[in-house]
């Protein structure tokens, strides 16, 4: 929830009272600011910018896409508890995605779309809706379109405890940035795993229909959740030189904690095979699945409309 | 229901006389309670078919900053919709009736809510006009008579006078852009000016239920008297805008000390109540969808949460 500007209730018998006047409470500010403002952002000597840039977009786009997936269930959730609480998980990731896109640039800004000269355009945002699709880089899970309750409870389980696992090493990260971000986002994540790990439980051992769901959506996505494990070139890079976590290292981990879920929820994990690549590549080297197209082309299309849009 | 002591309506008159709150608890006339139940209710579904309109430029909003701001700003809505499902709760209705009477079209919402967001300025204009216009209605309902229903208003009144600042101010973030944006926003404050004008209710003069309310300390200005207020704060901010307001009437009287301005078309205002507005069948299959989805959800819930608590009485037994 954003903070909130508070007054005494008499103090609102003008609606309109400091509307014009310069006042620090806005949250979110008033103006862009830079959101790495403060924060050192040089890179270590020894690590390879490109590689930093790139890694911290694969981060940035799971987080970005997942979260736009998360809002458009934005007044469609069973109950108002459950939106709110969508809405939240959505505006954290957004949050970290925003951190992550900035450092990316930050890092390597050749990675930066350019756009006509003295577009007041921030960096997080051309990142955000000037990258074509194969610029992107988030995992497969994070884009799929939604389906029923059951779906995103497990889309969401799988996804923060995976991400939480990464989360946990990326504190030590040599890079000030990702590690401030791992620091905050580790809070956020464990919020994550704990509304989606309880709802998962209660829908398993809830109706008949509420288990019949909830096996079919996990049994869908299961196919999705080895390329989480699956440690990219770029990752390797990032984790030999200690600035990032690879995958593959906090797998054991990530899976421990999904059999703890499923067995307090009687639920047999999935025999489904992997999703398999395109050309050899996955999300994290831009191929993606049929829908990210449409779901860049919703988001993307009113700040292309206005390339040099003031917002 | 047998017929109250005189000594309870007085008791309830004098408190309503020294503007003094009631509670749940307190003794209250049955036609008081049937009013506010309609009016919190109606408020309530307000926030919840409000999530709607601006919902609709959550995936599309154009910076990372403007959508954390609208996705945040809709989740306050739910926010408020709960204070308000609550505050009527208090007065023996379940928030699963009131949804019902919503679904089934037996409550009303605010008819704004019936119109369409067609660009992004909308989010702007909604915060600045819409916002605006309801917290001209809800701040005397802080001092509202029912205690449950003022205060939730004094909550929801910091909050939509927040919203109201954003909207505000991305409008004015736009006018510092392109051409382009500025036409945007000019043609959203054309759409919107009169609908918000309506959101005040009809003139006095054919506001059935304004004398009685009054008198009971629900409602404590007039609509004609609230919409007077919302136009003399409008103008001056149309103008830092850059904005012209759509009403050839529209000028200062110096004799009154107010603005003169035109009347929105009340046709169109009783149509849309009616159900004639562009959005109405909409917005309400909309939130009749939701809750149906739901329904296994809500089920499902209460099925675990009724064998947990079996479960505990019997590792106590």
């Amino acid at each position: 929830m954003p903070e909130i500007h508070t007054h005494t209730p008499d103090a609102h018998d003008s609606a309109y009272d400091g509307l014009l006047v310069d006042d620090a409470h806005w949250a979110f500010g008033t103006d862009f600011e830079d959101p790495l403002a403060g924060v050192d952002t040089s890179v270590p000597d020894d690590v390879d910018a490109g590689a930093l840039a790139t890694y911290c977009l694969m981060l940035g786009d799971d987080a970005l896409v997942l979260s736009q997936r998360l809002a458009e269930w934005c007044s469609n959730a069973p109950d108002l508890e459950e939106d709110i609480a969508l809405a939240n998980i959505a505006l954290d990731l957004l949050g970290q995605a925003r951190l992550l896109l900035a450092r990316a640039a930050a890092a390597d800004p050749s990675l930066v779309p350019a756009l006509p000269d003295g577009s007041p355009v921030p960096d997080e945002d051309r990142l955000a809706f000037f990258r074509d699709e194969a610029q992107f880089r988030n995992v497969r899970l994070a884009e799929v379109p939604n389906g029923d309750f059951a779906e995103v409870i497990a889309r969401v389980l799988l996804f923060s405890t995976w991400r939480l696992a990464l989360f946990e090493q990326l504190r030590h990260s040599r890079d000030a940035v990702l590690a401030a971000v791992a620091a905050k986002g580790v809070k956020e994540l464990a919020y994550h795993r704990d509304f989606s790990g309880r709802w998962f439980v209660t829908l398993a051992r809830g109706t008949e229909e509420s288990r019949r769901r909830l096996l079919t959506a996990l049994d869908d996505l299961w196919p999705l959740w080895p390329e989480l494990l699956a440690t990219h070139p770029v990752e390797q890079q990032v984790a030999s030189a200690r600035v990032g976590v690879a995958p593959s290292t906090v797998a054991a981990q990530a899976e421990v904690i999904l059999e703890q879920v499923f067995a307090a929820g009687d639920v047999t994990r999935p025999e489904r095979p992997a999703m398999g690549g395109v050309a050899g590549g996955t999300g994290r080297d831009g191929r993606h699945t049929e829908t990210m197209g449409r779901l860049l082309a919703e988001m993307q299309v009113v700040a292309r409309a206005h390339p040099e849009g003031l917002w | 229901m047998t017929a109250p002591s005189p000594e309870l309506e007085q008791q309830f008159d004098a408190t309503v006389a020294r503007k003094d709150r009631i509670e749940p608890r307190d003794w209250m006339p049955e036609a008081y309670r049937k009013t506010l139940v309609r009016q919190i209710a109606q408020h309530a579904h307000s926030e919840i078919i409000g999530m709607q309109p601006e919902g609709n430029w959550i995936g599309r909003a154009p910076s990372l900053r403007r959508k954390a701001i609208l996705l945040a700003k809709v989740q306050d809505e739910a926010g408020h919709g709960l204070y308000l499902y609550s505050a009527c709760e208090t007065l023996g209705v379940t928030r699963d009736e009131l949804t019902r009477m919503l679904i089934e079209g037996r409550q009303k919402y605010s008819s704004i809510f019936n119109y369409p967001t067609l660009s992004y300025a909308d989010v702007g204009t909604i915060g600045w006009l819409v916002d605006g216009a309801a917290i001209c209605n809800q701040v005397p309902l802080c001092r509202t008579s029912f205690g449950p229903y003022g205060r939730a208003m004094i909550r929801i009144c910091k909050e939509e006078s927040f919203h109201q600042r954003q909207g505000f101010e991305l409008l004015m973030t736009m006018m510092r852009g392109t051409d382009e944006q500025r036409a945007m926003v000019q043609e959203s404050v054309d759409r919107f000016w009169w609908p918000a004008l309506m959101m005040f209710g009809p003139p006095d003069a054919d506001s059935p239920n304004t004398e009685q309310s009054m008198a009971w300390g629900i409602k404590t200005h007039t609509n004609d008297a609230l919409r007077q207020k919302f136009v003399d704060m409008s103008v001056p901010q149309a103008t830092a805008l850059g904005v012209t307001l759509p009403d050839p009437e529209l000028r200062w009287n110096e004799e009154r000390g107010h603005h003169d301005f035109g009347q929105p078309d009340w046709a169109e205002f009783m149509r849309v109540v009616k159900g004639g507005g562009p959005c109405n069948a909409q917005r309400v299959a909309h939130r009749k969808r939701a809750w149906e989805d739901g329904a296994w959800v809500r089920e499902a819930a209460l099925a675990f949460a009724e064998r947990e608590a079996a479960a505990q009485q019997e590792v106590s037994a």
